[in-house]
């Protein structure tokens, strides 16, 4: 079958409509393997993709004070059951620039895969960046992750980051994001994860607050079930005057499952604050028997609380 | 309202750790019947609603507990609420992820969530998409809860103070939301201290100490309760 077909067909059953994302007026690039597969570009927003053997290199820029209307697509997967993907991400977003990003990463068919992406990220003064990541797995339990993301965002930046795997086994998931948020910046960062069979998973999320009135959140919600194992790494530092974060984590264990959670926070200047709250442990009875009382049976309880988290 | 007992608790006995919360407690609810359960603060009344629903550490170590005549003791919460009895927290819990339209169609509930929220004097435009976590005041925490309630329509409502944390003025809201229940059937186990609330039942328990001391009429019973104010009581010397 051919790749853009199969990419139409992997759209469709995690609930994109592949029509949309590769139209004319959307800009995207998708890419199997290291093989490039559509791009287009759109006014306001260049897209230069590469590929090569080593791996697939997209930069894209948008352009200062452009409004981009639809999201702007990154889809990326493997469609064999063996493969290997290496992403180079640059991404450019002019002064005063506002968009969407939605990246879908597809490996619901390899046995065995493995994903790196390698980001740099610039967010302009006043623009706002919403990037959206969702990861879609089959059951093999045999795909590596490895998002790696060093983002900076200029004075009054705003940027909304929401990571998700919540379908199919993760496999191994390493994370590590790296963001130094400017004066009056706002950068907030949510990872939602669900770990199944022999999972790990580790995040670690480090937010630099290094202007003045600079705010950060990181926010990470994490279930594991069976033998899966997680550790999430929450790390703000608070170096500049009215610096403001926060780091917000939630696991729930069940089975066998292991969580470790670190929010780590630093200040070093003493006009700025940083906070925190860990709750880690099985789900909670009230909730239980809350749902219990409306008649769910305890599996469904953990189901809608644990779904809920994670939404 | 009919003379077929709904609920009864004979000689119910509760021991949470070392700590005797009840002690042979009878206590029987007619069909339809509104039940208030007045009480000083830590004289079970929570405890005995926890036990009724199924609550984890609320099995009894003594007496039974019956539900259309059937034993309901071993039954674990779910099939107590299958069976047609439900709880509203006193202090309900939050969810993420959930909103209130949500949690009001959790458990095949027969009333629809608009008309439930209404009941409430919660606007449903203002609130459908709301999540049912920490972004709800107190307040409307609790109306949720009822609504909630008012959705499931049991066929025994157990209401755990449900005036607490609500505004003063919203004290009529409550009382037609306990009437909304009369009307459509359910029995309820009213757990109050709020004296006009508490009249408004067709009869009434205090509790003290963990042991019923007097039933009667709501008017006679708040007054024994108002004039034999107890803390740390064991039910004893209020015994009347």
């Amino acid at each position: 079958m051919p790749k853009l077909k199969q990419f139409y067909e992997a759209l469709k059953v995690v609930g994109q409509d592949p029509e949309r994302i590769l139209s004319r007026d959307t800009a995207h690039v998708v890419a199997h393997g290291h093989e490039l597969i559509s791009e287009q570009s759109i006014p306001g927003v260049l897209i230069s993709p590469r590929a090569t053997e080593q791996g697939i290199g997209a930069k894209i820029v948008i352009a200062e004070n452009v409004r981009v209307d639809l999201p702007i697509h990154l889809c990326f997967g493997l469609f064999d059951r063996v493969g290997i993907q290496n992403v180079t991400l640059e991404l450019d977003m002019g002064a005063n620039a506002k968009a969407t990003l939605w990246s879908h990463c597809l490996f619901s068919v390899p046995e065995q895969a493995r994903h790196a992406m390698q980001a740099t990220i610039r967010v302009g003064a006043g623009a706002e960046m919403r990037y959206q990541e969702s990861h879609f797995h089959g059951t093999s339990g045999g795909i590596e992750v490895i998002p790696r993301a060093k983002i900076e965002l200029g004075r009054g930046a705003h940027l909304y980051s929401d990571f998700s795997l919540l379908t199919g086994l993760v496999g191994e998931l390493d994370v590590d994001f790296d963001v130094t948020v400017g004066e009056d910046a706002v950068a907030e960062f949510t990872s939602k994860v669900f770990g199944h069979g022999k999972d790990r998973i580790r995040i670690k999320e480090r937010l630099v607050l290094a202007g003045r009135n600079a705010r950060g959140l990181i926010k990470s919600r994490v279930a594991v079930e069976n033998e899966a194992m997680a550790e999430v790494i929450g790390i703000t530092e608070g170096n500049a005057p009215g610096a403001r974060g926060h780091v917000d984590c939630t696991e729930i264990v069940k089975d066998q499952g292991v969580v470790s959670a670190s929010p780590l926070v630093k200040v070093t200047h003493p006009e700025a604050k940083v906070t925190h709250e860990a709750a880690i442990g099985s789900v909670d009875r009230q909730q239980m028997e809350t749902l219990m009382a409306r008649g769910l049976s305890p599996e469904e309880a953990v189901h809608r609380i644990v779904a809920g988290m994670l939404r | 309202m009919t003379d077929a007992p709904l609920l009864e608790l004979r000689h119910i006995a509760l021991r949470l750790g070392s700590r005797q919360v009840l002690c042979d407690v009878d206590l029987t609810l007619v069909s339809g019947e509104i039940h208030t359960l007045l009480g000083a603060n830590g004289s079970g009344k929570t405890s005995l609603a926890s036990l009724v629903m199924g609550c984890s550490g609320y099995r009894p170590v003594q007496g039974e507990l019956l539900f259309a005549g059937q034993s309901i003791v071993d039954l674990p919460i779910h099939e107590r609420a299958q069976r047609g009895i439900s709880l509203a927290w006193q202090e309900p819990a939050r969810f993420e992820g959930v909103t209130v339209t949500e949690y009001l169609s959790l458990g095949h509930p027969g009333r629809g969530a608009d008309d439930c929220l209404e009941r409430v004097g919660l606007a449903p435009d203002d609130y459908r998409a709301r999540m049912v976590d920490r972004t709800l005041s107190g307040g409307e925490r609790k109306r949720v809860e009822l609504a909630a309630l008012l959705a499931l329509g049991p066929k025994l409502a157990i209401l755990d103070e449900p005036t607490a944390g609500v505004d003063m003025l919203s004290l009529d809201e409550i009382i037609r939301v306990v009437e909304s229940f009369r009307e459509m059937g359910s029995t309820v186990l009213l757990i109050t201290h709020q004296e006009e609330l508490a009249t408004h039942a067709d009869r009434a328990s205090q509790l003290c100490g963990g042991r019923i001391v007097f039933s009667g009429v709501p008017a006679e019973v708040v007054a024994h309760y108002k004039a034999r104010v107890c803390v740390n009581c064991d039910g004893e010397t209020c015994y009347a």
